[in-house]
């Protein structure tokens, strides 16, 4: 059993924990994801290691209610328990001789981004970073981001703060302005990752994104989490979940994540029914923010 | 005692195969105390029994067997579990017609003594009558750490703790048993005897650590820091092999090891009750010819499946899997398409499966294994329409953990190389199982977990390592 230390709402449907997991907490580093599970009978989910801290023996998560098991996690308080909590996972990312770095997060993808910078800013990379969400409100972390940041860039696509559009905008401007970096790291959906490789490919600079398959074991045993790279199955739990986003087939990953569609509505609408429905509509607004 | 001369074994009473098809209770419902005695009495008690030799771990065939046709139940399970200590499991899973009964004398003139039904029978006789707390032995205050919670495991642990070690089990799953709980399905293996074998094995005081995957949250030389004095790996061979040809990640195209993990582990069959999804259209092919692709093929027929076919490229001679599976298998009406082999899986403009391109093979030379070579017969290429696709055609070792551990000498397939007492390269670490001879049985890896636990004993006494 893992005990939620801290909760807070970074923007509606939004929330952060902190979790007491000293083990996983001395192992982390940047890059990598836990897989929890709620109670008995529950799914297993993976969520990126948003921060942690080995002293005090925490973990941070930061999720986004799409689903039934998101919600539910959501419905939990400090001191709450949850029953499974495993990890750390996947590969860390490094950076070894890394001068200057863009980071680029979108909508969630800030959270797992965040840690990231945080490291490489530690290691006194120049970093800018872009970060955008759909609407002011939505948009997370943006105290943490800016203090890891030497140059920081918000969007959000209502102009509700910061620029008016994507983040896409600002990463074709600095590039077209001839600003050089060592490595470009887009974390967000797949199909902001996609378009952001795009952009960054024909300038040849190295880009990482960090995918998001659905996953069951997250230790390489199940092989759901396959995606195709440079035309080869890698299984984004043990070989990622960071690639090189000019190598992944995109369209494959937003396909495969669209497999149980039909069931998590039925499971959504279960759990509606059973907690009254007043969420409903913000959970439909979040959804379409996942997906865009 | 007059003998029973029947050239046949006594028929195991199952569930009609019409009603199981759609259910996943178990298949066998195991004998009665009449049909296990009259069953006994076959046995010829030979003086050089062949069964035995035919056990890997060479289970008192004849003594056992002798007290249940004078029904001495207790004393008969008393005889297996001094050599054997799943025989409700091994009793269920093990291969016996490549083992203990392929060498029964009966078999030359008709059908062998049923070994295994009997070793079940004597086990589950003492299962629900309540077994015996273990009486608990004085602690030699030496810890030992074992990596995987699958037979070869919760064997080696068992044994250690016999003899007194502090015992702890790192599992990366949120529950203990392997293969044995998200692997073999409900139906032919039910998941509270293995919960009873785990629970027994705590009660000899182990303790196991759930959601460990090792290698990432600890290292084997952490476990040394910790205080651990020995080592066994069995972290079982878990990696999905994919066929390497287009269209494998399609939706509907599942590994078994994912198929039968959302089914079993997650208790997908309960969905929404519980929380993993799994989808199963009304036709599927399950490609491989093992035991792997018995389970599946039957799990996707109780999740409701219309039609269900094994597609194995040799024919029904060279199929590994348990035969009673394979007789179950076909009385389910599972459809079998032998020297058939996949060549292209195909999707529909939303990715999902719609089919499979398949070319008949024949039987050519032998190969490596002794087994006749399929050679594709050009020209025989045809579409068979389904819409779930499950692969089983094999898996590999995991290299999670071995990757993070220095020192330690792997094969060049990957698995970890170990001498006849299972060491391996690093001193004070063991490996048994799977992940050292590939995937094999339950009963082999139990063996392996035996003689690794011996092994750690003799050398935490005197602890000289010399190979
Ligand atoms: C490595 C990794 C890191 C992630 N990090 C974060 C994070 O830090 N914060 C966050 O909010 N989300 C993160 N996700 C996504 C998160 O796991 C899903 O949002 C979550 O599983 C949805 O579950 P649900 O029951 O609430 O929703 P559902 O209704 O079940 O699903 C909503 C969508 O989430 C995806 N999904 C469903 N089940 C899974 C699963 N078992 N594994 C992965 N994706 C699934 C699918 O695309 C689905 O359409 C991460 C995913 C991966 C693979
Ligand atoms: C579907 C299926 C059906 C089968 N049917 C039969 C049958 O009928 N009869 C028969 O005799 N055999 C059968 N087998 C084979 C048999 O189950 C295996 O040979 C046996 O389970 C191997 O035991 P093991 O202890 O070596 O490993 P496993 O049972 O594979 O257990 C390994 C354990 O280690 C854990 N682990 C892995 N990596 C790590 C890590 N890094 N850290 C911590 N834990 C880790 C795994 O989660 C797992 O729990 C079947 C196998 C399958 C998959
Ligand atoms: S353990 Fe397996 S091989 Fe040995 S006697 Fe029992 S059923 Fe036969
Ligand atoms: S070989 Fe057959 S008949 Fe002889 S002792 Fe063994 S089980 Fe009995
Ligand atoms: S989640 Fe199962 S192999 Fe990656």
């Amino acid at each position: 059993m893992f005990k939620i230390l801290e909760k807070r709402e970074l923007a509606p449907s939004i929330k952060l924990f902190v979790i007491e997991a000293p083990l996983v907490a001395k192992k982390a580093k940047p890059g990598q994801f836990v897989i929890l599970r709620i109670k008995e009978g529950g799914e297993r989910i993976p969520l990126t290691i948003a921060d942690y801290d080995a002293q005090n023996g925490t973990v941070t998560i930061v999720f986004q209610e799409v689903g039934k098991t998101t919600r539910e996690l959501g419905t939990l308080e400090a001191g709450d328990y949850i029953e499974d909590f495993v990890g750390p996972l996947g590969v860390p990312v490094e950076f070894p001789n890394h001068k200057k770095v863009l980071g680029i997060g979108g909508g969630l993808g800030i959270a797992p981004l965040y840690p990231k910078l945080k490291m490489l800013h530690q290691q006194g990379v120049e970093v800018v970073s872009i970060i955008g969400a759909r609407t002011a409100e939505m948009l997370i972390l943006e105290e943490e981001i800016k203090t890891v940041s030497n140059r920081m860039y918000v969007c959000t696509d209502d102009g509700s703060k910061g620029r008016h559009g994507f983040v896409t905008v600002v990463l074709k401007e600095l590039l077209e302005q001839g600003e050089k970096f060592d490595e470009i790291i887009i974390i967000g959906p797949p199909i902001l990752m996609k378009i952001g490789s795009e952009i960054t490919k024909p300038y040849g600079i190295p880009t990482m994104v960090s995918l998001n398959p659905i996953m069951v074991d997250g230790t390489g045993m199940c092989g759901g989490c396959r995606v195709t790279v440079d035309g080869e199955i890698k299984f984004a739990c043990v070989d990622g979940p960071a690639f090189d986003g000019h190598k992944v087939d995109f369209d494959e990953l937003i396909k495969r994540l669209a497999t149980y569609k039909e069931e998590e509505k039925i499971s959504l609408e279960i759990f509606n029914k059973a907690h009254g429905c007043k969420l409903i509509n913000k959970i439909e607004g979040a959804d379409k923010d996942a997906v865009k | 005692m007059p003998l029973n001369r029947s050239k046949k074994k006594t028929p195991m009473p199952t569930q009609n195969p019409e009603v199981r098809r759609r259910n996943f209770s178990e298949v066998a419902l195991g004998y009665s105390e009449e049909e296990a005695v009259s069953e006994a009495k076959r046995c010829l008690q030979c003086k050089k029994p062949g069964c035995v030799e035919g056990c890997p771990v060479q289970v008192q065939i004849p003594q056992f067997i002798k007290r249940i046709a004078e029904r001495d139940f207790e004393g008969a399970i008393k005889i297996i579990k001094e050599t054997n200590s799943l025989p409700a499991i091994c009793g269920r899973v093990c291969p016996q017609e490549a083992q203990c009964e392929k060498n029964c004398v009966l078999g030359k003139v008709g059908e062998p003594v049923a070994i295994g039904r009997l070793e079940r029978f004597a086990a589950d006789w003492e299962r629900t009558r309540g077994s015996h707390p273990p009486v608990i032995p004085k602690k030699l205050g030496k810890k030992v750490a074992i990596i995987g919670s699958g037979p070869a495991g919760l064997t080696c642990a068992g044994d250690l703790a016999k003899l007194g070690y502090d015992v702890t089990i790192f599992e990366a799953l949120h529950k203990p048993g392997g293969v044995l709980v998200y692997g073999i399905p409900e139906f032919r293996l039910p998941k509270i005897i293995v919960e009873q074998e785990v629970k027994f094995i705590q009660q000899l005081g182990v303790e196991i650590k759930t959601n460990m995957v090792m290698g990432k949250v600890l290292t084997i030389d952490d476990l040394f820091e910790m205080g651990y004095e020995a080592v066994f790996i069995s972290t079982g061979a878990g990696l999905p092999k994919f066929m390497g040809i287009p269209g494998e990640n399609y939706l509907g195209v599942y590994s078994a090891n994912e198929f039968l993990t959302r089914i079993n582990l997650m208790k997908a069959y309960s969905f929404p009750n519980t929380d993993t999804p799994i989808k199963v259209g009304k036709k599927v092919a399950v490609i491989g010819g093992g035991n792997v692709a018995m389970d599946a093929a039957r799990s996707a027929l109780r999740m409701g499946a219309d039609e269900v076919h094994i597609v194995y490229r040799r024919s029904e001679e060279e199929m590994p899997a348990r035969k009673e599976e394979f007789e179950n298998a076909k009385e389910e009406s599972i459809i079998f398409d032998f020297l058939t082999n996949p060549v292209r899986i195909i999707g529909n403009e939303n990715g999902w499966v719609k089919g499979i391109e398949c070319i008949r093979m024949e039987l050519g030379e032998p190969d490596a294994s002794g087994r006749r070579r399929p050679v594709p017969i050009t020209g025989s290429e045809f579409i068979m329409d389904v819409d779930t696709v499950i692969i089983a055609i094999g898996t590999g070792p995991n290299p999670l953990l071995t990757k993070t551990t220095e020192g330690l000498e792997l094969t060049k397939h990957g698995y970890i190389a170990v001498d006849e007492e299972g060491r391996t390269s690093r001193e004070g670490v063991w490996a048994g199982g799977d992940i050292v001879t590939g995937s094999a049985t339950v009963i082999l890896a139990m063996g392996a977990g035996k003689k690794a636990a011996r092994s750690i004993h003799e050398y935490l006494q005197n602890k000289k390592w010399q190979q």
